[in-house]
């Protein structure tokens, strides 16, 4: 497989704060990398770094085969990046701010705008595409950014919160589009501090804080990595005694909520048919049972808070 | 195409240089700024020294209009653009910082070119002779890259206050202009005034026009030129190697 993206215990400093401290991590072909992390984590100072905007203090970055440092044109020359700060030029119109991208990547004019009009189409930007980008909403805006880091068709898209504060439509438009893109095989290396978006859209997601990784999985495997013990939601249609519950085979713990009952479990699969044969025996029926997995909500705090003494 | 090629990154400067004209140049005011300026310093001279001859002004005045026009702008451009964050689109896109440079070095260039001849067509519907036009337009072309380059030069220090940069390059501009030979002739001056024109590329640039329009010159005219070219590609360098060590500082 090939490692599109190669960061080498990437540091920055500002000052007195090491806003990325020593992160490391691979990012290989055809993946939807994610780089979950509280604001303040580092997610735009290391993307920054892998984008060759800012220079490291200590590390290295290798982006599709180069360094980032030695060879930044070369690497540039193949990815697209939407940064955290919609930064179209909003003096010029759509277009120009395309067919500007367009000469900066040597892309032939016929092809920029070709592949002008099939993205403005895409977007839903067509109409507007001789306004000038100063008229445009959040959502246009960030639109025409993510057709600017596409236009000369990237293998490697670098994505710094790209739905953060945007309406629905837009949010909608970009995931859409990013879920196409990847399976068309562009790799993508998303920051967010959405867990549902990472959860539903990334294959493996490295969580940040403080400016260090703190893990680095697929979204459901570190959902498990946190919390082991799952939970069962189960009712039945008449009064069972709570102790025979705790009897289970399995069940480390029981608690009553309402009319509903919590079991905690190590593992959920052998519980839920041992609670079938409970029924069973006690002739008392499951009205509900649903298991309670933890949310990558639960995970990314639990990963994220300090640890206490 | 490897796009690190010399001659990809000089093409796509020439995106920079586009890019720089439509949004910077090409306005209202600044065009207004630049077609007047030498109209009314025209006016200013005229009134103020009946003394010197005509085509002594307005061979300062072709001086101070390419100088001025030629680091009008460029200055603010990187404070501009760091504030507007366009910087760090540059930054991220496959195009070396001597390239950006070079094509904002560009787009001045073609700027103070084209205000300055509008003031050389002033002179000559004045009715002054124009004695030698190729040195004269040799001059303007070195002479504008030369200013352009020192306007970049004024925009090194990385900061995102586009106000903080004129006024820092005004402090710079002014004096220049004053120990150049445009208000006293080099011949009247002192020798230590000699050794201070002797600094400014402002001079050269001046003593040229001055032959191109009178025949008379203080420097031997391929020392003028040759003193441009060498001012010129010591800024140009210069600034170059000063913009690739502050650009990350911007962002
Ligand atoms: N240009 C800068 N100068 C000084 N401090 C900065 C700069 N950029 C980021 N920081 C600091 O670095 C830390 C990480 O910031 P950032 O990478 O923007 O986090 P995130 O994108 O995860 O919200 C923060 O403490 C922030 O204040
Ligand atoms: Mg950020």
């Amino acid at each position: 497989m090939t490692v599109m993206i190669r960061a080498s215990d990437l540091t920055k400093v500002f000052g007195s704060n090491t806003a990325v401290d020593h992160v490391s991590f691979d990012v290989d072909e055809g993946e939807i990398f994610g780089f979950l992390g509280p604001n303040g984590a580092g997610k735009t100072t290391t993307t920054r770094m892998l984008t060759g905007v800012i220079l490291p203090d200590a590390g290295t970055a290798t982006v599709l085969g180069h360094d980032i440092r030695s060879d930044p044109v070369l690497a540039k020359q193949g990815f697209g990046v939407v940064p955290e700060t919609s930064n179209a030029y909003t003096d010029l119109t759509a277009w120009q701010n395309l067919m500007l991208m367009g000469e900066l990547y040597g892309l032939e004019r016929t092809r920029a705008m070709q592949r002008s009009s099939d993205l403005l189409g895409m977007l839903g930007l067509f109409e507007r595409k001789d306004q000038k980008v100063q008229a445009y909403s959040k959502g246009m805006k960030q639109r025409l950014i993510l057709a600017m880091s596409l236009l000369h068709e990237p293998k490697l898209l670098f994505l710094d919160e790209p739905t953060s504060g945007l309406d629905v439509q837009s949010t909608q438009m970009i995931l859409a589009l990013l879920r196409d893109l990847n399976r068309q095989g562009t790799t993508i290396f998303l920051t967010t501090h959405n867990m549902e978006e990472a959860n539903r859209l990334c294959h493996r997601v490295g969580i940040i804080r403080g400016g260090s990784i703190v893990a680095i999985d697929a979204p459901e495997k570190l959902k498990m990595a946190i919390e082991r013990v799952h939970r069962i939601e189960v009712s039945f249609d008449r009064e069972v005694p709570g102790d025979a519950l705790e009897g289970i085979p399995g069940v480390t713990g029981v608690n009553r909520t309402g009319d509903k009952w919590q079991l905690t479990a190590d593992n959920q699969y052998e519980v839920i048919r041992s609670l079938v044969a409970f029924s069973q025996q006690n002739a008392a029926s499951i009205v509900t049972l649903n298991t309670l997995a933890p949310s990558l909500d639960d995970a990314f705090l639990r990963l994220t808070e300090v640890t206490g003494p | 195409m490897n796009p690190a090629s010399f001659i990809e990154q000089v093409r796509r400067s020439w995106a920079i240089a586009k890019k720089d004209i439509r949004i910077y140049y090409f306005k209202g005011p600044v065009l207004i700024f630049g077609i007047f300026m030498p109209v009314f310093l025209f006016l200013a001279f005229l009134m103020g020294s009946r003394q010197l001859p005509l085509a002594f002004l307005v061979s300062g005045l072709v001086g101070m209009t390419l100088f001025f026009t030629a680091t009008a702008v460029s200055p603010a451009i990187f404070p501009w653009e760091g504030q507007a964050k366009t910087l760090e689109r540059l930054a991220s896109c496959p195009i070396t910082i001597e390239a950006i440079v070079f094509g904002d070095m560009t787009a001045s260039i073609l700027f103070g070119i084209g205000i300055t001849l509008v003031t050389v067509v002033i002179g000559l519907a004045l009715g002054l002779p124009l004695l030698h036009g190729i040195t004269l337009l040799v001059a303007i072309f070195l002479a504008a890259c030369c200013f352009s380059a020192i306007g970049m030069l004024l925009a090194v220090p990385p900061t995102n206050v586009p106000s903080n940069i004129m006024m820092l390059s005004s402090l710079i501009k002014f004096p220049l202009v004053f120990i150049s030979g445009i208000f006293i002739p080099l011949d009247q001056m002192p020798p230590w005034g000699l050794g201070l024109a002797a600094c400014s590329p402002l001079t050269y640039f001046t003593d040229l026009v001055r032959y191109s329009f009178t025949d008379a010159h203080f420097f031997p005219v391929p020392v003028d030129i040759s003193a441009l070219a060498v001012f010129t590609a010591a800024f140009t360098a210069v600034t170059m190697y000063l913009h690739k060590r502050t650009m990350p500082k911007r962002m």
